[in-house]
């Protein structure tokens, strides 16, 4: 019998109250993810992306509103929880790592002290015991003279190694779910590579659930398990890495797999290709497929609600065409 | 640290130099002080005997060598007014201002930064409006009528507290209310600005992602790093409650340095203002200090290169 999913997610919504009216930045999104499994969401920047991973750990703003049929951790639904409850679960067996390593470790606290407050908050251990395990995370993150580093503050560490030292505290607890926002958009492109590297490692060693948000496919190619691509706060599509890569069925998918160079397919000197047009507004009422303004293959039927196809792999997109036939002739140029 | 201790101690002593020598030129921006001293009445021989007893005749640069001597040895001179050291006389009268300074920026603080706290944590809430409310009185009533209405309410209709005198605990609380609620204002809107600002910070996120319940997100990981500027501020503040209760002493007769001040330039006793002058600006230097001591304790970026 497969066990209960680490997290199961039907119909988020999430809106933002402004002044010009509702933005319904979220707008029903499911997805599901097991032990051990790497779920990579896509999107560019305002699809949606990080608020859903903030609505999951419970850490959106008071001011946005968020609800959903099902969100579920490890079938405890978290709508509702009390808030000493939802605390014991973040950080402890789920975690999360920010975008910005700058800037997300106090600069008036050591390492050390951040390092062992994660365990210290939800484990009855010494503070020694704390500091013992921090020294071991550091190591693990491929800190070198992890000792020494503890009485360091974070403004005396690179980029690089701060976001190491959010990934130590992430595991601190050694959580069930890491959900990680971007978490090598802000460093060099040399570090990027090692960060990912290591954070999927780390994933596999300690056999954790991730949420990886990204908008790098390079990325979703090397190390999703499943992939959710979200447009203007939707899932248009989702399914298996290799359902994605290789059978794109929603127009945006292809669009977006165009945009990047695929070694041996793409010729040098080849243009790529790009997406015209922004995303819509999401102000007021949305109908319809918020991509059609956007799309080469729009009808009038794309303003009606659009159906969603599945396919019994659990591929599933959200689009009039039930499965474009431009999908694999489109990826060779003309 | 210490470093960063040995400058910050170098340049408060090169600031008390500048400021001695500042007090010190007074005594000639006045005019001469010897016919100053001697009164309209006086002959110019009587000038000329009161100028070589105090020693005007010699030049500038050695009358502040010899001043600034005896001044670090505690020796101030006499006072023209009341013919004491003016050093005993300063003791008498500061034992009482820095008990009012000490009591009124605690009162401020105290009341300030929890008040401020409250604010920053549900911006424009009930609370938040009784705060700027409150801070909007505290800067808006004059000391001078605060006071009064205090005396009327508590010593005249209530009789709970001795309008004036220093004889006991009792006569420092309504002073203490006065001059703290003065500070307070200030100190409650940047407190409440600096929460604002770091509630915001991706390392309150973090803290929350942790599991960190609301008081320790607050206290621990905001407040310390909001609280920086806050230092700063409560130590002018103190240097001035220190030097400028002036309007404070006078209502609830206490009779502290500020008074003594106010008394000493009407009387043109000049050794004892000049004396008042360095000690004031020895408060706002010692308590400067004390900040950045603070601060650099607070915030690693200043101690840690």
């Amino acid at each position: 019998m497969s066990e209960e999913p680490i997290l199961a997610v039907e119909g988020l919504t999430i809106d933002i109250p402004m002044a010009q009216g509702t933005l319904h930045a979220v707008r029903g999104i499911d997805f599901e993810l097991n032990r051990g499994e790497t779920l990579c969401i896509v999107g560019e920047s305002g699809s949606g992306k990080s608020l859903t991973s903030l609505a999951v750990m419970g850490l959106l703003p008071k001011r946005l509103e968020c609800a959903a049929r099902k969100l579920a951790f490890r079938g405890t639904e978290l709508q509702g929880l009390p808030a000493s409850a939802m605390r014991q679960l973040r950080g402890n067996r789920m975690a999360m790592i920010f975008q910005e390593p700058m800037t997300s470790l106090n600069p008036a606290y050591t390492i050390g002290d951040q390092l062992a407050e994660a365990l210290l908050l939800h484990r009855r251990v010494s503070k020694a015991e704390a500091r013992a395990r921090a020294v071991e995370l550091l190591g693990k993150v491929g800190i070198t003279a992890a000792g020494s580093r503890l009485s360091q503050y974070p403004h005396q560490l690179s980029g690089g190694l701060r976001q190491r030292v959010m990934i130590a505290m992430a595991l601190m607890c050694e959580p069930e779910l890491v959900i990680a926002d971007e978490p090598t958009t802000a460093l060099d492109v040399t570090i990027q590579a090692q960060i990912l590297r290591l954070l999927v490692d780390l994933q596999r060693e300690m056999n954790m659930a991730m949420i990886l948000v990204t908008h790098d496919l390079g990325v979703v190619a090397r190390v999703a398990d499943k992939v959710a691509v979200m447009y203007a706060g939707e899932v248009v599509e989702q399914g298996t890495a290799k359902e994605i890569f290789g059978h794109p069925s929603h127009p945006y998918t292809q669009g977006l797999l165009r945009c990047i160079p695929v070694p041996g397919r793409t010729k040098p000197g080849e243009h790529l290709g790009s997406i015209p047009g922004i995303v819509p507004s999401l102000i007021g009422k949305v109908e319809g497929c918020a991509f059609r303004t956007r799309c080469d293959l729009a009808e009038s039927a794309c303003a009606k609600p659009v159906p969603i196809h599945r396919t019994q792999g659990g591929h599933a997109w959200r689009c009039i065409h039930s499965r474009t036939k431009k999908a694999d002739t489109e990826r060779m140029p003309a | 640290m210490l470093t960063f201790a040995l400058k910050r101690l170098g340049l408060a002593v090169l600031v008390a130099l500048t400021v001695s020598a500042v007090s010190f030129s007074l005594l000639y921006l006045s005019g001469d002080p010897a016919s100053a001293m001697a009164g309209e009445s006086a002959t110019s021989a009587d000038i000329e005997a009161l100028r070589r007893l105090y020693g005007f005749d010699r030049p500038f640069l050695v009358q502040y060598a010899d001043w600034l001597f005896s001044a670090l040895q505690g020796d101030f001179g006499q006072s023209y007014y009341f013919k004491l050291p003016v050093s005993q006389l300063i003791a008498d009268r500061l034992s009482i201002t820095m008990l009012l300074g000490v009591c009124g920026i605690s009162f401020a603080l105290v009341t300030a930064i929890p008040l401020g706290v409250a604010a920053a944590v549900r911006p424009n809430s009930f609370i938040d409006r009784t705060a700027l409310f409150i801070s909007v009185m505290g800067q808006a009533l004059p000391s001078f009528w605060f006071g009064l209405v205090l005396i009327v309410i508590f010593s005249i209709q209530l009789n709970w507290l001795p309008p004036s005198g220093s004889g006991s605990w009792k006569n420092f609380i309504m002073p203490t209310v006065v001059l703290g609620y003065y500070a307070m204002p200030a100190i409650m809107r940047l407190t409440r600005a600096g929460m604002l600002e770091v509630l915001n910070a991706d390392y309150i996120r973090t803290a929350r992602a942790k599991g960190a319940g609301e008081w320790r997100v607050m206290f621990k990981h905001a407040l310390r790093n909001a609280v920086v500027p806050v230092v700063s501020l409560a130590a002018v503040q103190m240097g001035f409650m220190l030097g400028g209760s002036i309007v404070v002493e006078s209502i609830f007769a206490l009779h502290g340095a500020g008074y003594l001040a106010w008394e000493s330039i009407g009387r043109n006793d000049l050794p004892t203002v000049q004396a008042l002058i360095l000690v004031f600006a020895g408060f706002y230097i010692v308590f400067t200090f004390l900040s950045d001591l603070a601060n650099a304790w607070l915030d690693p970026r200043i101690r840690v290169g």
